[in-house]
């Protein structure tokens, strides 16, 4: 018989497993993409070799990024957070543990079948489509264990972290389903049903939504459980976190066009686009000031605490990146940006600075509790990752954004009788500087990554940590 | 006043169907409409589909991803047709699924690189070694492509979905006259062969605007 005060036995199996996994598709993911940066500042690094060629391996880094590394960090924190804020054990564990292998399954597939070739062309959904739809079963899957999790919960309220969870989990099985849809021609070919300018609209609804709600509202989900719970506050304001939810979820879905300006796809829909962006960036500051401000009153525990600093400069990433993203939507800006290397830099402003450094500080908060310990192995290594994932980053978009507003401006500049100033080779060889100083801040990020995962490493194997005392928690959960 | 949003934050059933009323707004809005507008549906005049081997070179051009570094979209503005050409409008692109119009100018945009007064040969050289005839490139090397036949086993398949499902104006004869190039004078055909085909074929649509 239970005690209606005592805690419920959590599965935390399948969190441990999507614990350890984001850590490993983390470093791999990000050693792909220092692969490919490699290769473009030195071509013979693709040796010639089909599947080793920057045009296969770019993809490949990008799922493996967004998709192995962030969707492992997602789905794991999510199945952590729903159990503890509705204090109930995770619905149908077998059905969680299927969500967990199948979701592996995918990966694998798409580590193997990417690198052959097999693509469908459209970015961040390359994917061919028997994987496409192992990918829907397994999101269905998800569903379930989440939204079953919180029907079953003994607390009152469902929390803000799981709105957000929630949104992002239905949002992105609408996005995939739609934008996957297919005409198989064999068992790694098929050719999208839709076509030119409605497929271009279809991709980019999906691929700006992969990032709004994959990339964004997934992880302001996992920003309202680990930046309140390691601040030991509470969440700075409930009204704007009910104000930013619905304005963020509602506004996003409508900012795909901006991925189209200027091209066929018919004027109103790019200006319909635009404007829906520059509105975004209110729902999206309102997600970053209520999570900086969590931390009012007690702002030494960013001197203080490593892994506080990891989850506020997240935030403050955050903050820069939907500043610069409306700005680059602003169909003038989108002249000179669009094809540039400054897209990519925005890109990774939010991919490092956010998705990454924001789970990265979830995993050092998570890890010790899934494992019974009572801190990480060595808290003085998550200072030094902190510094090489700010320097990485800080390095990275810089040489980017030079790069790309070089590009932009060396694309346009017309001589006095109207002829263009630069060829595209003269522009290409000035690439060259930004591209090493790019790959340097993606190895200074990646060296962060492996020590993060020999700390993991060794907090799960290890009973002391680096203060020599002994590890293991008296009551393991 | 009454907490009213307490309402969604007990109810999960409720919170799932207003989420999906939230986000189902802007795909409705700005999707839907374009099934039906004619720039977007509607041919160009001089738009001519693809024959076999340009099809072929077009799976592999979609295969290496090419479309990761070259865009297919010139845009309306000056230095840009001043650079690649016309620009690009919807009605060219009706028949192309997927859309290859790319995000990122690694390399420069391809749209027109039919109507470029480069040979078939410099292709063929630039695709075996970029270096060779750009010194500055950093395109990967393609040399595997002029040693690999084409596979063309599921050609006829290709020909009919874009015939009956995405009505792509091929005749019947059409297909026979392909298919018989395919196992005929194609048949032998190296992926570089399709690959330039292709390449050569891009642009060609707006071919009278050039000149």
């Amino acid at each position: 018989m239970q005690d209606a005060a005592a805690p419920p036995a959590y599965h935390y199996r399948v969190v441990r497993q999507f614990t350890v996994m984001t850590v490993v598709w983390g470093v791999v993911g990000m050693f792909v993409g220092v692969w490919i940066a490699a290769q473009l500042a030195w071509p013979a690094l693709n040796f010639d070799i089909p599947w080793l060629s920057f045009g296969r391996l770019r993809p490949l880094h990008t799922n493996a990024v967004i998709f192995a590394f962030g969707g492992c960090a997602l789905i794991g924190t999510s199945l952590y957070v729903v159990q503890r804020t509705c204090q109930a054990p995770l619905v149908l564990p077998g059905l969680a543990a299927f969500v967990f292998w199948g979701y592996q399954a995918v990966i694998v597939l798409a580590a193997v079948s990417l690198p052959l070739g097999f693509t469908s062309a459209k970015e961040y959904a390359e994917l061919e489509w028997p994987i496409d739809i192992l990918l829907a079963l397994v999101w269905v899957a998800y569903a379930v264990v989440f939204f079953g999790t919180i029907a079953k919960r003994r607390t009152g309220h469902i929390y803000v972290a799981n709105w957000f969870y929630g949104g992002f989990i239905l949002a992105v099985a609408l996005l995939h389903i739609v934008n996957s849809a297919a005409i198989p021609i064999s068992l790694t070919k098929s050719y999208s049903a839709y076509a030119g300018a409605i497929d271009a609209m279809v991709q980019w609804w999906y691929g700006h939504n992969a990032v709004g709600f994959f990339l964004t509202a997934g992880f302001l989900g996992m920003m309202y459980y680990y930046v309140p719970i390691q601040a030991e506050r509470p969440v700075y304001s409930y009204r704007l976190s009910i104000v930013h939810f619905w304005a963020l979820i509602a506004v996003y879905m409508w900012a795909g066009p901006h991925h189209l300006h200027y091209s066929s796809l018919p004027d109103w829909a790019q200006s319909v686009g635009m404007v829906f962006s520059i509105v975004l960036l209110a729902p999206s500051w309102g997600g970053m000031i209520n999570g900086v401000m969590t931390l009012s009153g007690a702002w030494h525990k960013l001197r203080d605490d490593p892994i506080i600093r990891f989850l506020i400069v997240a935030l403050s990433f955050y903050g820069m990146s939907t500043f610069e993203g409306p700005l680059m939507s602003i169909k003038t800006v989108n002249a000179l940006s669009h094809n540039t290397d400054w897209t990519i830099g925005h890109v990774h402003a939010g991919a490092l600075g956010w998705v990454a450094m924001i789970s990265i500080g979830a995993l050092y908060v998570m890890t010790p509790r899934l494992f019974g310990r009572q801190r990480m192995y060595s808290v003085s290594w998550i200072n030094v990752h902190f510094w090489l994932s700010t320097i990485g980053t800080v390095l990275y978009i810089a040489a980017m954004w030079v790069s790309g507003i070089m590009q932009g401006l060396m694309w346009r500049a017309v001589n006095d009788d109207g002829t263009l100033t630069y060829n595209f080779v003269q522009e290409l060889v000035e690439r060259q500087p930004f591209y090493i100083v790019r790959l340097l801040g993606g190895v200074v990020f990646l060296v962060g990554m492996l020590l993060m995962a020999l700390n993991v490493y060794l907090t799960i194997r290890g009973t002391r940590d680096d203060a020599g005392e002994d590890n293991r928690l008296a009551l393991a959960y | 006043m009454a907490n009213r949003h307490a309402v969604i934050e007990k109810n999960v059933g409720l919170l799932i169907v207003l989420i999906l009323v939230a986000v189902s707004f802007g795909g409705l809005a700005e999707i839907v409409p374009l099934f039906w507008q004619k720039s977007t549906t509607e041919p160009m005049s001089t738009l001519r589909p693809y024959d076999a081997l340009e099809m072929a070179g077009r799976d592999i051009y979609i295969r290496e991803g090419c479309h990761v570094c070259h865009t297919q979209m010139v845009r309306p503005l000056r230095a840009e047709t001043e650079r690649f050409g016309p620009y690009s409008v919807a009605g060219e692109d009706v028949w192309e699924h997927p859309f290859l119009w790319g995000s990122k100018r690694t390399g420069p945009d391809l749209a027109r690189v039919g109507l470029r007064p480069i040979t078939e040969q410099w292709h063929r050289e630039h695709l075996r070694d970029p270096r060779e005839v750009v010194p500055e490139s950093n395109m990967p090397a393609y040399p595997w492509l002029q040693n690999t036949p084409v596979d063309w086993k599921h050609m006829e398949r290709k020909l009919r979905v874009f015939k009956d499902i995405f009505g792509v104006p091929y005749s019947e004869q059409d297909v026979a006259e392909q298919m018989e190039k395919v196992n005929g004078e194609w048949a032998g055909a190296s992926e570089e062969d399709a690959l330039v085909a292709y390449l050569l074929s891009l642009g060609q649509v707006r071919k009278e605007v050039r000149e």
